[in-house]
């Protein structure tokens, strides 16, 4: 590689970078400044933080979305995982095509049909058969789950995709069951990818605003529904404090997860290395 | 087919101890059905079965009522059953200018975000491909670092940047030139768009240069190709596939968006899913909500149906 071709590779990945991560710098910055008119500086203060964690709305908000975001991420990694075992490990079967279908369109679906469809949906069945007598939680969580699976799915395919079979086979060559094989080969070794999938559920519940401002009921207020309803007005110092907060706190899961994940690919090139050496 | 549990049922078995031995006996050999039917029910349900009630009302009419539209099938008396489809609700659509220049708007502003983003993503999934192994691993951590943080407020960091007192106007006002209006315009909205939906380019064109076979770059040049010639018949060829997957995830969501012509765009910048958000919520016309969004969905659902497509092959090759 010569040396303008890399100058050039640098400086397109030093704007690429700095063009996702200073609007989320200068967002952490303001969230310091004393002023209640955001850009301009008024000094450095932490008093916004103060602000936030002192007003109860936040809190109810917060604790109603990770509420949801929890159950959601369990329900939708066990269904995003069946149906990506499905999919991937059952060959052809009737209604694959539909299946395969539903699976993928909630990707890219927008979030202004589903969650318009959904309403729609839940209104008629509470009028049917009386469930479910109020929107909030759970109306929320369903609808939450339904998209989150097509990510679980997407992410469980790829990894089955990616996994030798050999450990199946020989589990099956020594005897087991399939059934066997699923539940003491198949889903150990799915067990990062669930996790991934798993985190990956949360965080797009957390993330919601749209679906769930279509399927909420009154009294049900999520914490994107309540940072949309403050920053519709204007800029706020507090939401910029929240910003900070919700920023810090994923960069330091995802630079756990990655450091973590570095050291187990690590580990296993080791153990990799020292099987073949014994042998 | 019925082959019996592993476990062996004792003769002297309690109730508790035999309804799990069918229980495990059930799940052995139905397994496979389960494991396609929960997931396979749960969508049929709660994502194929909501599109009936959207077209249903869809071709109703609005009313002054809970729920505000008119039934589609009345019981006259006597069982006479009275069928009512009204396509007036589409009619509307067609005829009102507002809602024809929406769709062409939405579609134009994503079309445009689509480009953008291409010419912005494309340069940084080259550059991450052709990094050494751990600057890689990092580089894409930071490109998929940002979906986890809330894109509400990644939408809302612009709004800051933008604003007639923002960091852009200030440093205009620096260089001693006139502020320009940024926020709400069609600009803003651009903006918008690209940063948030560029990763969503990125990744799948990384993934498609990560298979490539580079050695045919140099070749190429080997041959005396000129960079510009190696790119146009080699390059571009080669990553189309991940060009089209970029493209389409960026395209599909964004002619639906609404958080960003709302927060960005404000009134100045028409976008179907801002009207049907709207029409819903500030309207509660749910009748021409529903038709706007089977409007949208035909519009989208040749994109759609391409991107099931790409998926598919991607996944045959594997």
């Amino acid at each position: 590689m010569n040396g303008k071709r890399s100058i050039f590779l640098i400086s397109v990945l030093a704007f690429g970078m700095a063009f996702l991560y200073v609007p989320m710098l200068l967002l952490i910055l303001y969230s310091f400044n004393s002023s209640r008119i955001v850009q301009i500086w008024g000094g450095f203060s932490t008093k916004w933080y103060g602000e936030l964690f002192r007003s109860p709305e936040v809190w109810d908000a917060l604790t109603l979305s990770l509420k949801i975001a929890s159950v959601n991420a369990c329900f939708a990694t066990i269904l995003g995982t069946l149906a990506g075992l499905a999919l991937v490990r059952f060959g052809r079967f009737r209604g694959r095509t539909l299946f395969s279908g539903m699976i993928s369109a909630p990707l890219v679906m927008p979030e202004v049909i589903t969650g318009l469809s959904l309403l729609l949906l839940f209104i008629w069945l509470q009028e049917t058969i009386g469930w479910p007598n109020e929107r909030g939680f759970t109306t929320i969580t369903i609808a939450h789950i339904t998209f989150s699976m097509a990510y679980v799915a997407v992410i469980i395919q790829s990894r089955l995709a990616g996994m030798a079979q050999d450990l199946e086979e020989a589990a099956q060559d020594l005897g087991a069951k399939p059934f066997r094989v699923l539940t003491d080969i198949t889903l150990p070794l799915l067990a990062p990818g669930m996790l991934a999938g798993w985190l990956l559920a949360f965080t797009l519940s957390l993330d919601d605003l749209i679906i769930a401002s279509f399927v909420t009921g009154p009294g049900s207020t999520t914490l994107p529904i309540l940072i949309y309803s403050r920053i519709r007005l204007g800029l706020r110092p507090d939401i910029n404090a929240l910003a900070t907060i919700i920023i810090l706190v994923v960069a330091i899961g995802v630079i756990v997860a990655g450091y973590i994940m570095l050291r187990q690919q690590k580990q296993r090139a080791l153990d990799m290395q020292m099987s073949a050496e014994k042998n | 087919m019925s082959t019996p549990p592993d476990a062996v049922l004792p003769a002297e078995a309690g109730l508790r101890e035999k309804a799990l031995y069918w229980a495990t006996h059930f799940l052995q050999n139905n397994w496979r059905k389960l494991v396609l039917f929960v997931p396979f029910a749960w969508l049929l349900l709660f994502f194929l079965a909501p599109f009936y009630f959207v077209l249903k009302i869809s071709l109703a009419e609005t009313t002054i009522a809970s729920p505000p539209y008119t039934p589609m099938i009345e019981w006259v008396d006597e069982g006479i059953m009275h069928v009512r489809l009204v396509i007036d609700n589409f009619a509307y659509l067609w005829e009102d200018d507002l809602y024809v220049n929406t769709y062409l708007s939405s579609l134009k502003i994503s079309s445009i975000s689509t480009l953008l983003c291409l010419l912005v993503g494309y340069p940084i999934a080259y550059a991450i491909v052709r990094s050494s192994h751990t600057t890689k691993h990092i580089l894409l951590m930071l490109i998929i670092l940002p979906f986890w943080t809330s894109f509400l407020l990644r939408v809302y960091a612009w709004m800051g940047i933008l604003a007639d007192q923002g960091l852009v106007n200030d440093f205009i006002r620096w260089l001693g030139f006139e502020p320009l209006r940024l926020l709400y315009t069609h600009t803003a909205v651009y903006i918008g768009i690209v940063y948030t939906y560029v990763p969503f380019m990125i990744l799948p064109l990384y993934a498609n240069m990560e298979k490539l076979d580079w050695t045919l770059l140099e070749a190429a040049a080997d041959l005396g190709a000129k960079p510009m010639t190696t790119f146009a018949t080699v390059t571009l060829p080669m990553t189309a596939p991940g060009i089209l997957a970029g493209s389409l995830l960026v395209f599909i969501p964004a002619t639906g968006e609404y958080v960003i012509p709302d927060l960005l765009g404000g009134g100045n910048v028409l976008m179907i899913g801002r009207v049907l958000y709207n029409e819903f919520n500030a309207n509660i016309d749910w009748p021409v909500a529903s038709a706007v969004a089977i409007a949208l969905l035909l519009v989208l659902v040749l994109p759609m149906m391409l991107y099931q497509h790409v998926q598919a092959k991607e996944d045959g090759l594997k």
